[in-house]
């Protein structure tokens, strides 16, 4: 490199050049495929939510997705204190409702979390569920967002409850950071299977639990992952939490959508 | 104008002779976090080598207006920018994927390869042969990317791809993933092996004993 290159004014001049053109085609990218992107996270949350209503086997191509979505899905927002029904938070704004996003740690909108070892510090008041409809409009499913610490980090998912309000069909993982093959076990549909028709509550109170052992006939506690303990109590802490008063519990017992 | 040979020998020299991980052991990091699954890895070694190849391509073309005062900035910069995209055209074309490898599509910028390429050859060479500089290099990584993500994808989850080869005991088959293949620290011995393996057939690559 020669020096005379070396001057300051041409140092600046490169360095701005090179940043002006950088930057352009970065805003480009961003902006460009900001359409397809926005699809994209849409359709993953869609057909995890038909995951969880067991109806995702039915789509065949990413367009029956949103077709299935939209024919069978309908999302309620509820409020977690009254366990009633509360008009969408989001209403007139561009973005969807988001109860993970910025309004779970803001104030006013979201309530601290003491005491409980599910592994976050507060949650949105408000909260998404998302109703499964058969083909007469009658509710066939419950569909809750749940979420917690597993080993590495929070783990989230969704819970699905018959229309009874207690008794689980499915509960998947969509998003976690558990160890491969041992905690992201949880993703296994053989696991998953041992959650359908386990009950949530006894007698009014949480029951569920994850233990060691088969618990085939045991309808209140699903069989551990072995090698992943702390990923089995991350997944037991965030059913108790959600399902207790802190949680959906209050929503559960109104049976809000039955009316 | 560089002539055939020379452009062969920056395309294929690295596959092998001058493989980026194996003989310079640069890259290491992403190596072992993203080869789990075969996937994932064949994902990384496409972005990877798109960013080299295109970085390179890049500084080569402005290389003789770059003050050498600021110059790893300017890399940087270039760099930086190139990952951004690759991030976005994955998030946009490919959102699964993006899932998985969240966090290291950014972490290109960091690899050492990218910066090397660009230090050590894309700074004095001509742009075509910068290029093909880069997507040998890329090709490099992939190489070793490739062979360890199918090894622990396969005695890890006894899958190739996502198909099923060796049927888990979890499944009801009777093979029993083995867990250690599929934690990221796993990958420095398969790496190992796989530079004794290449110093074998190419002994020159041996460092002389001090």
């Amino acid at each position: 490199m020669s020096a005379k290159k070396e001057t300051l004014g041409k140092t600046v001049a490169v360095v701005v050049a090179v940043c002006l053109v950088c930057s352009i085609i970065v805003s480009g990218a961003a902006v460009g495929l900001r359409e397809l992107q926005q699809t994209n996270a849409a359709l993953d949350k869609q057909s995890n939510i038909l995951a969880a209503a067991g109806l995702l086997g039915e789509a065949k191509t990413k367009k029956d997705i949103a077709t299935i979505y939209d024919a069978k899905v309908e999302e309620r927002f509820v409020n977690l204190q009254t366990g009633e029904y509360v008009a969408n938070p989001a209403e007139g704004e561009t973005k969807p409702y988001d109860m993970y996003g910025r309004v779970a740690k803001a104030e006013g909108t979201s309530t601290k979390v003491e005491g409980s070892p599910a592994g976050f510090s507060s949650r949105a008041n408000v909260a998404s569920v998302y109703l499964i409809k058969d083909d007469e409009g009658s509710i066939s499913r419950i569909i809750l967002p749940v979420h917690g610490s597993g080993l590495w980090d929070l783990m989230y998912g969704f819970l699905a409850l018959d229309n009874d309000g207690h008794t689980i069909r499915e509960l998947i993982f969509y998003q976690h950071k558990e160890t491969p093959g041992l905690g992201g076990e949880i993703q296994n549909p053989e696991w998953q299977a041992k959650w359908n028709g386990k009950q949530l509550f006894s007698n009014g109170d949480v029951a569920i639990e994850v233990n060691k052992g088969d618990n085939r006939d045991d309808q209140y506690a699903v069989d551990a992952l072995s090698g992943a303990t702390l990923t089995s109590n991350g997944v037991e802490n965030t059913l108790q939490y959600w399902a207790s008063d802190n949680g959906y519990g209050n929503y559960l017992k109104k049976q809000s959508w039955k009316s | 104008m560089a002539d055939t040979k020379e452009m062969k020998k920056a395309l294929f020299g690295p596959i092998l002779d001058s493989n980026p991980i194996a003989l310079h052991v640069l890259g290491i990091c992403s190596a072992l976090a993203i080869t789990t699954k075969l996937e994932t890895a064949l994902v990384m070694s496409l972005a990877l080598t798109a960013v080299t190849a295109f970085s390179s391509l890049f500084i080569s073309l402005i290389r003789n207006q770059i003050p050498s005062s600021v110059r790893i900035i300017i890399q940087m910069t270039i760099i930086a920018s190139l990952v951004i995209v690759v991030d976005q055209v994955l998030k946009a074309y490919s959102y699964e994927i993006s899932k998985q490898l969240s966090v290291f599509v950014g972490l290109i910028i960091t690899n050492c390869i990218v910066m090397g390429r660009a230090e050590a050859y894309a700074m004095k060479s001509p742009p075509l042969m910068s290029f093909l500089d880069g997507i040998g290099n890329g090709l490099g990584y992939s190489f070793i990317l490739i062979v360890i993500g199918t090894i622990k994808e396969l005695a890890g989850f006894g899958t190739i791809l996502g198909f099923e080869i060796l049927p888990l005991v979890t499944n009801g088959g009777w093979y029993q993933g083995n867990g250690l293949l599929i934690l990221p620290f796993s990958s420095f011995f398969l790496i190992g092996g796989m530079i004794w393996f290449i110093r074998t057939i190419r002994p020159e690559q041996v460092e002389p004993k001090e």
